[in-house]
């Protein structure tokens, strides 16, 4: 069991048959996942394909997180939030420019804990793609319209993944602080391999 | 095929048939076509900068930045600078990406860039899409749209399949047409560079890293 402190990176080998359980601890605290299969990390998840495959936006309970090969990479197999995002992607330095304003260029994100924990696998720049955020509510309005909205994130939730195969975890603890993924106060995540 | 009409000057003039690829390299300023001729078009398409290919379309900051799902003027990089500018009332597709043979064309397009399957990130898709209902299903919209009209505000590898919509039931779709020409970038002046404070950034670091390395 491990807990990460807000604003962190944490990465992983699971193998094939074990799960991994990520629990909220304070609630309203995104967390930002990339995986990838582990005896050919070419392969990794695709948002797409796995939003296609089950004809939902949104992640819970017997989601299955697809590979840009289309195979199940991981499964939900339990999860008490009911809903997680799958379009919203990281925040990055770069973005956060965009966003917020120039200023902001500083503050820490997700991409760089991704790229430094990538880094300990031999992943680089090239191998980020768009991720999973747990416990973040990004709602599609009809016209199309995101939000980024607090409210459905309360302390303690957990999310139980199986790994279908042998993965490699990317996690960044989220560190925004500029909209209410995190309620404006980035907090620890428990993480547990079994 | 038949090439396209194209304009005086046109530096890329192309049919695309269904289940067929395309892609070229363009420079900054350069305008690009889709056209639906048949209205059964599905346009999958990748950017990349040519100069360091790791920089290329996201999807995810591409909506989140504009804050619409189903369209915007904007196609961002993971860099926070523009790639190119997007001429269209009828949005694109940013959600569903393409289908197993729309990839494998996507990988062949762009291992002739020398690119790999590291660097093929989630695609958009134009003319045809889907909606989100309340509850996150999707339902497939179909065909919408003749034409889409771009802007290279970067030098673009560009990556084009064309193919069925990954939820179109009937799984088939008809020739695409590309035409490209030689014109300028989005400047200062140009409403589209002030049109929204987000927009404004993203030319602004646009224009930042082009000064930088001598090329503004
Ligand atoms: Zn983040």
């Amino acid at each position: 069991m491990t807990v990460v402190a807000a604003n962190a990176g944490w990465s992983a080998l699971i193998g094939a048959g074990q799960t991994l359980t990520i629990v909220d601890l304070e609630g309203n605290q995104a967390v930002d996942f990339l995986v990838y299969s582990a005896a050919d990390t070419a392969e990794r998840y695709s948002a797409q394909d796995t939003i296609t495959a089950q004809g939902n936006i949104f992640l819970t309970t017997g989601s299955v997180l697809m590979s840009n090969e289309r195979n199940p990479l991981m499964t939900v197999v339990e999860d008490t939030c009911g809903r997680h995002d799958t379009i919203g992607g990281a925040c990055s330095k770069e973005s956060n420019t965009l966003r917020y304003g120039h200023h902001t260029r500083p503050q820490h994100a997700c991409v760089e804990n991704f790229l430094a924990e990538g880094a300990k696998w031999g992943l680089g720049k090239r191998d980020l793609v768009s991720n999973v955020n747990w416990y973040m509510n990004v709602p599609v309005e009809q016209d199309g319209t995101l939000g980024i909205v607090d409210g459905i994130s309360s302390p303690g939730l957990k999310v139980v993944l199986r790994a279908e195969v042998d993965v490699i975890v990317l996690v960044s603890n989220c560190p925004q602080v500029n909209n209410p993924c995190n309620g404006f106060n980035p907090t620890p995540v428990r993480l547990e391999v079994a | 095929m038949e090439r396209p009409e194209a304009p005086e000057g046109a530096v890329w003039a192309e049919h695309v048939a269904p289940d067929g690829y395309t892609h070229r390299v363009l420079a900054r300023g350069t305008v690009f076509r889709l056209a639906n001729p048949e209205g059964g078009a599905c346009a999958h398409v990748l950017l990349h900068h040519v100069d360091q290919p790791w920089e290329r379309l996201n999807v995810a900051d591409t909506v989140k930045v504009q804050w619409n799902a189903y369209g915007g003027h904007l196609l961002l990089s993971d860099q926070g600078r523009v790639l190119a500018s997007v001429e269209s009332e009828s949005g694109y597709d940013a959600l569903c990406g393409t289908t197993p043979k729309g990839r494998d064309m996507f990988v062949r397009a762009a291992a002739k860039h020398g690119l790999g399957k590291r660097d093929l990130p989630p695609s958009l898709s134009f003319f045809q899409g889907a909606r989100v209902r309340p509850d996150g299903s999707l339902h497939f919209t179909g065909p919408a749209g003749d034409v889409v009209t771009l802007r290279a505000e970067l030098p673009l590898v560009v990556l084009i399949a064309n193919t069925a919509h990954p939820l179109d039931p009937d799984g088939a779709c008809t020739r695409l047409e590309v035409t490209a020409w030689r014109d300028q970038p989005t400047g200062p002046d140009d409403p589209l560079w002030t049109a929204t404070p987000e927009g404004r950034r993203a030319f602004e670091n646009t224009h930042e890293y082009l000064s930088a390395r001598g090329s503004a």
